[in-house]
């Protein structure tokens, strides 16, 4: 990655919650979903952060309130140094020519009635960037980053594959020239074939553009590949963050451990012992006390249930949410690369 | 050598449209033995969720139509049997499970319900005894108070636990076929590893055969002992495990496993496959991959390749591997890293 060191992005203490409400004429309010709890990082200039995990941890929920998309229930997150949520309604849209979503659904991501034209010349229309003669020139250069021709600018979306249609989605988020790009699963509903091709493309643009990505997937050998850092989710924390090779070499939470374990690897002759999770992922409206993965931690302690775990640095931007850090001392299973040598 | 307990000979599926003829599945011969699990990969219509639902005669016709071929089972040929005849094995001896746990079950009816129905219809079993199969299947597939779940409705359960359900009402006739449509792909990666070792287990107890259709190499690698990959409804190479893996043959098998990012590896960069699958509609003749191919040669594209022998147990449909294929042609894929000369590669 080409970064130059400076925060872009950073996010402090997010949190989302969804109430829960009782009663049809006079409702009140007798839980929440904690969609995001507490939620901290950074992202640097030109760099791309992984945000990893299973349904329900809140990790497209975070990506849309930090645009936005949705108000935040708490916290802070401050683009350029600007706390994004204390902007208002003008600022906010000048500040959204820096920051860009690529969505996961392309079929229900492109308004089907407009033309390809009109949907990635919409936001240069919008924040008034180029019109007319120049709108078009704009839209057909575009067009052409994205690995499609000028002359599909008259088409409609359903005259299109899935992974033509991701394309148009991101010619659409760089027409204005964005800083940051959100990829909420840009490449989970495509075929496999297609991924590479899309996943290629985002970071030859990134490269070209200078772009930061937060991207935001559920397969852990897409994100692997593509990010510079990852943080790991579950049920609305992040429990692990480390970069790449560091997370794969040497994940230090149980967690972390049983997801790398879960990945099926496409290699008969690895058919390695698996760390398999007991149960299902607790429901975020009543996430467990204590440390919210103790009801399927294969190390859980008594301290577990009571005590929920802060988010330490241990060492070489490797943070984890985890007292027990089963291993310091021993490697786990779960790694598949080989152990990184310590940098000092 | 095992005897082969599912045969499928030349099957042909088509779908009538007002746009043309969708030839969904195009020519799918193989054979299933017992205790084998076989897996058929391809990507979206690649005509694998078709096949089965042809060998399981869901095929909704009109559109649909299988226009040819044999599924010889138990020695008999499913597709020369009366309705009556195709239920008594439909759910009995051979059972499916669908991609998505979601939509596949009854809202409607509880799980017990929808698990005795499938025994009641075929073992002839009352209600009662019905039920305690039922809440059995559920413990079976470790689904916990399995008892007092066997009252809960679909909506009650998790994904996950949906697709248990779904196994369980497959296995509860002790089929002899089980087809598995893409059964964890809806599903999250911790749950998946969850299913998977459930169905090898289950596998190892009742002695079922399973078809695997899945486009997820990880599973393959997994769960099969052999595979044919599928592309634009016809198989286009076929193998055991290790030789798909270590050894493909053809381009396209060969493109799916360089442009899937790997855990293990450090990758720079993943080779895409250029272009995009084909529309099934009025294919041009010759090889359907051919406009992807980067190996294309003339002949590709004038006729659909038969299929040749690329080693033991091993066959790929690619003229690369015919003497149609001069040694320049051949080496030139060679050097591009796909073994194209017969003469290397394992024996």
């Amino acid at each position: 990655m080409a970064t130059n060191g400076d925060v872009l992005l950073e996010v402090r203490n997010l949190r989302k919650y969804y109430p829960v409400t009782k009663g049809f004429i006079f409702q009140r309010q007798v839980g929440a979903v904690k969609a995001v709890d507490d939620v901290s990082f950074f992202i640097r200039k030109g760099e791309t952060l992984g945000l990893v995990g299973e349904s329900g941890c809140g990790k497209t929920t975070t990506g849309r309130v930090i645009l936005r998309l949705q108000e935040p229930t708490h916290g802070e997150a401050l683009f350029e140094g600007r706390d994004i949520f204390k902007l208002g309604k003008e600022e906010l849209r000048r500040l959204r020519r820096d920051m860009q979503i690529i969505f996961q659904d392309p079929y229900s991501s492109l308004n089907p009635r407009m033309t390809v034209g009109d949907i990635i010349g919409e936001p240069l229309e919008i924040h008034k960037l180029a019109r007319g003669k120049e709108k078009v020139r704009r839209v057909q250069e575009l067009l052409e980053v994205v690995g499609l021709s000028p002359y599909h600018a008259n088409r409609y979306p359903h005259e299109f594959s899935g992974g033509q249609r991701q394309r148009i989605g991101i010619a659409r988020a760089l027409a204005v020239n964005p800083k940051l790009i959100i990829a909420d699963e840009p490449v989970s509903a495509l075929d496999v074939s297609i991924q590479a091709q899309v996943l290629n493309l985002l970071e030859e643009l990134q490269k070209e553009f200078g772009l930061t990505y937060l991207f935001i997937a559920h397969d852990l050998s897409v994100v692997k590949h593509i990010s510079d850092r990852i943080a790991v989710m579950y049920l609305g924390r992040i429990v692990e963050l480390a970069a790449a090779d560091e997370l794969f070499s040497n994940p230090q939470h149980p967690y972390t451990e049983a997801l790398l374990s879960a990945v099926p690897i496409p290699n008969p002759e690895m058919r390695r012992e698996r760390i398999i999770l007991p149960g299902d992922v607790p429901s975020p409206i009543n996430p467990p006390a204590g440390c919210r993965f103790h009801t399927r931690c294969l190390y859980a302690q008594p301290s577990c249930k009571v005590d929920d775990p802060a988010f330490a640095d241990i060492g070489g931007g490797h943070y984890v949410a985890c007292p027990i850090l089963p291993f310091r001392q021993q490697r786990s299973k779960a790694a598949v690369l080989p152990r990184q040598t310590v940098k000092q | 050598m095992a005897e082969s307990l599912l045969s499928v000979r030349n099957l042909k599926t088509h779908f009538f449209t007002d746009e043309g003829v969708v030839r969904a599945v195009d020519g799918l011969s193989y054979d299933l033995h017992r205790g084998e699990t076989l897996g058929i990969v391809g990507e979206s219509g690649s005509g694998k969720s078709v096949h089965a639902l042809s060998i399981m005669r869901l095929i909704p016709s009109p559109p649909g139509k299988i226009v040819d071929g044999q599924i010889l089972f138990e020695g008999r040929d499913l597709l020369k049997l009366s309705d009556e005849q195709m239920r008594r094995i439909r759910g009995n001896r051979i059972a499916m499970v669908f991609q998505e746990p979601m939509t596949s079950l009854n809202p409607v009816l509880t799980i017990g319900e929808q698990i005795a129905e499938a025994v009641i219809l075929h073992q002839r079993l009352d209600k009662r005894a019905a039920w305690v199969k039922a809440a059995e299947m559920l413990e079976r597939v470790k689904i916990p108070l399995a008892r007092d779940r066997v009252k809960d409705y679909p909506h009650q359960f998790s994904g996950g636990m949906r697709q248990r359900v779904m196994i369980a009402m497959a296995l509860s006739c002790n089929p002899s076929v089980l087809l598995a449509d893409e059964p964890t792909t809806a599903l999250d990666v911790t749950i998946q590893a969850q299913i998977i070792e459930l169905m090898r287990e289950l596998q190892r107890e009742f002695g079922t055969s399973i078809i695997m259709i899945t486009h997820n190499l990880g599973v393959v690698a997994e769960m099969c002992d052999n595979v044919v990959v599928m592309y634009a409804g016809r198989p286009i190479e076929r193998t055991d495990i290790k030789r798909i893996f270590q050894d493909p043959k053809h381009p396209y098998t060969w493109g799916l496993l360089h442009s899937v990012p790997k855990l293990y590896e450090r990758q720079e960069r993943l080779i895409p496959i250029e272009g995009q699958p084909p529309s099934l509609i009025d294919l041009p003749p010759g090889c359907a991959f051919a406009p992807r191919c980067p190996f294309a040669m003339e002949i590709c594209v004038q006729a659909d390749p038969p299929s040749f022998p690329v080693g033991p147990d091993h066959t790929a449909s690619c003229y690369l591997y015919s003497d149609k294929a001069t040694e320049k042609e051949k080496q030139a894929a060679e050097a591009a890293g796909l073994a194209a000369s017969s003469r290397s590669g394992s024996v």
